[in-house]
């Protein structure tokens, strides 16, 4: 048939509104089997709401979505037995213990009462949460009821796992255990579809990222696309003085058009540069105003740079 | 070190490729998870049961002494009286409590993934709801056998007495949809009971719970006779003594009968167009 059946998720023209406020608007998506899909953007930029719509749990306004070729509003019964979702919010049972949560789920999947025991004592170990298997998730650390979450979703290896914000909050070591998993389940063959406000965590994990803000998807394309359509550099630079900065920043714009923008260091600006010999004329035009530099580099942007461009560009 | 944490790796490898992949559950199955889920969050919670011990019984000693004496001109014959009003009232109270779970569990994100599970989608609410009739049949337990220590003594038979619980049984389950409803609707746990008690308290007070109807305003008294909690009052009590209640046995079906036809679907389309 049609191309949809290759892809995990297709969608055409997405709406969401709340009210007057579009929460999600006319998005439209092509996420490969088997593949990483990051959605990168701030926090209300309709990151969670696209996710709800595509696990069913949200009407869909407008446009289409399909997922492993069915269509989410009308098959939404040939979709949940093989997609899987870790909210925002942790989608365990906090009253009761860890065996009993993956055991209850478990059973929910239809496995027999001796293979759920089984499955969540595995899980559990996997996981390194045995220790903790018959306490309360209520009184489980961040990270602990995070994987717990996680090894809820993957009872059955789903085909697609939505992680909607898998890392937030979590110190840097639960952090990489949730990476961890991520690209053992891509070994596997799951696709995932990740939402992240962390720049560093789509480009660690994605194979393709969609930027998104205020609804709209902005950007989309792998991280070194995304970067390179931003410049092919970013030349910073560090003032020996910080009341230079303004006189710095006039100079660059209006003697060399440069694209500019403030760090958040005080002393530090960050241009824009198409080359190095264009980075070379930018250090130049400083030089011979007598702004004293202290250091500067030039690198690849980083996903943060690419998303404050793009963002502002829609500003 | 290196070594361990390369095993824990392949062991985590491992796990998540497991390609066991059963047929999803029967409606029975999922509907018997969920009330053992109730059962366990119990369990974590034995506090929670102080509603269907403790209450009752301060109920019963309360109104049983307090009263007793005023209207009934004597405790004993007040208690073989209010025993089956009062059984219905601390009952029906109780159903309150289906709602205010159900409102928790809908601001907590497992309520999310149950929604993706592939399941019969009433599971959860039919399971707990089970288990919630388990909590009413303790309660009644307790109170019966309490009362019978301060000398209840109904004059019907056993299977009466049975069929009398059994009867409250069914309409406590039917009437327990008004409060999922409420807990779909209302935002916050403290709006879903003040409404609850708003609905409640009218509902048992005025009825044939605690005095006999002939007693009251003539208005009151057209509101008791038609109050479908009444009914119940009058069923439970003439099972328990042994007289003939069929009609009232009938409304009381009938009043259960259109409870659950009226707010279960209405439960139902609330409960999957919830965002």
């Amino acid at each position: 048939m049609d191309q949809t059946i290759d892809l995990a998720v297709r969608t055409k023209g997405l709406v969401k509104q709340f009210g007057s406020f579009t929460a999600v608007d006319s998005i439209d998506l092509a996420i490969e089997k088997g593949t990483v899909y990051g959605f990168l953007g701030p926090n209300g930029a309709g990151k969670t709401t696209t996710v709800r719509m595509l696990t069913t749990l949200l009407k869909i306004d407008e446009g289409e979505a399909h997922i492993f070729g069915y269509d989410v509003t009308k098959e939404p019964k040939k979709i949940r037995p093989r997609i899987a979702l870790t909210g925002q919010h942790a989608s365990i049972d906090e009253d009761l213990t860890g065996t009993e949560n993956l055991v209850m789920i478990c059973r929910l999947m239809g496995f027999k009462r001796k293979e759920a025991k089984q499955r969540a004592a595995e899980l559990l170990e996997a996981f390194g949460l045995s220790d903790a298997a018959s306490k309360q998730a209520k009184n489980y650390s961040g990270g602990m009821r995070r994987r717990l979450d996680i090894a809820a979703s993957i009872v059955i290896t789903p085909d697609l796992l939505f992680l909607d914000e898998p890392t937030t909050g979590l110190d840097p070591r639960s952090r990489n255990q949730v990476w961890e998993v991520v690209r053992a389940l891509t070994k596997a063959g799951t696709t995932v579809l990740l939402t992240t406000q962390y720049l560093d965590e789509a480009d660690q994990l994605a194979d393709r990222i969609a930027v998104i803000n205020k609804g709209a998807v902005i950007a989309e394309g792998t991280p070194s696309e995304l970067k390179a359509s931003v410049g092919s550099g970013m030349l910073h630079i560090t003032l020996k003085n910080k009341t230079d900065i303004e006189q710095a920043e006039k100079v660059l714009e209006t003697r060399f058009y440069a694209l500019i923008r403030r760090s958040s260091r005080e002393s530090e600006i960050i241009v824009n540069v198409s080359s190095s010999s264009e980075a070379l004329k930018a250090l130049n035009n400083l030089e011979s105003e007598g702004i004293e530099l202290v250091t500067f580099s030039l690198s690849q942007p980083s996903l943060d740079e690419v998303f404050l461009a793009l963002t502002d560009d829609e500003e | 070190m290196e070594i361990n944490q390369n095993k824990s790796k392949d062991n985590l490898q491992q796990t998540i490729i497991s390609s066991h992949r059963p047929t999803p559950p029967h409606a029975l199955s999922s509907v018997g998870t969920f009330a053992m889920r109730s059962l366990l969050k119990t369990k974590h919670t034995p506090m929670a049961l102080m509603d269907i011990t403790a209450m009752p019984i301060l109920f019963l000693i309360m109104f049983t002494y307090l009263f007793g004496g005023a209207i009934a001109g004597s405790v004993q014959d007040y208690l073989q009286f209010i025993l089956p009003g009062i059984l219905v009232q601390t009952v029906i109270q109780i159903t309150m409590y289906t709602g205010l779970d159900l409102n928790k569990d809908l601001q907590k994100g497992f309520f999310d993934r149950q929604r993706t599970l592939p399941i019969w989608s009433p599971s959860s609410l039919v399971g707990s709801m089970t288990f919630d009739v388990l909590r009413y049949s303790i309660a009644c337990l307790i109170m019966i056998g309490f009362a019978m220590i301060l000398g209840f003594r109904p004059q019907g038979t056993l299977i009466g007495l049975v069929s009398a619980v059994g009867l409250l049984l069914i309409f406590s389950f039917s009437l327990s949809w008004i409060w999922t409803v409420l807990a779909l609707i209302m935002e916050s746990e403290n709006a879903l009971m003040a409404t609850s008690m708003m609905i409640i308290f009218p509902l048992t007070f005025l009825s044939s719970a605690f005095v006999d109807p002939e007693t009251m305003p003539r208005v009151l008294e057209v509101f008791v006779s038609v109050n479908p909690i009444s009914m119940l009052v009058d069923s439970v009590r003439g099972l328990m003594h042994g007289y003939t209640v069929g009609t009232e046995i009938m409304w009381t079906l009938v009043s259960a009968g259109v409870l659950l036809a009226i707010f279960g679907p209405l439960t139902m389309y609330l409960y999957k167009s919830k965002n």
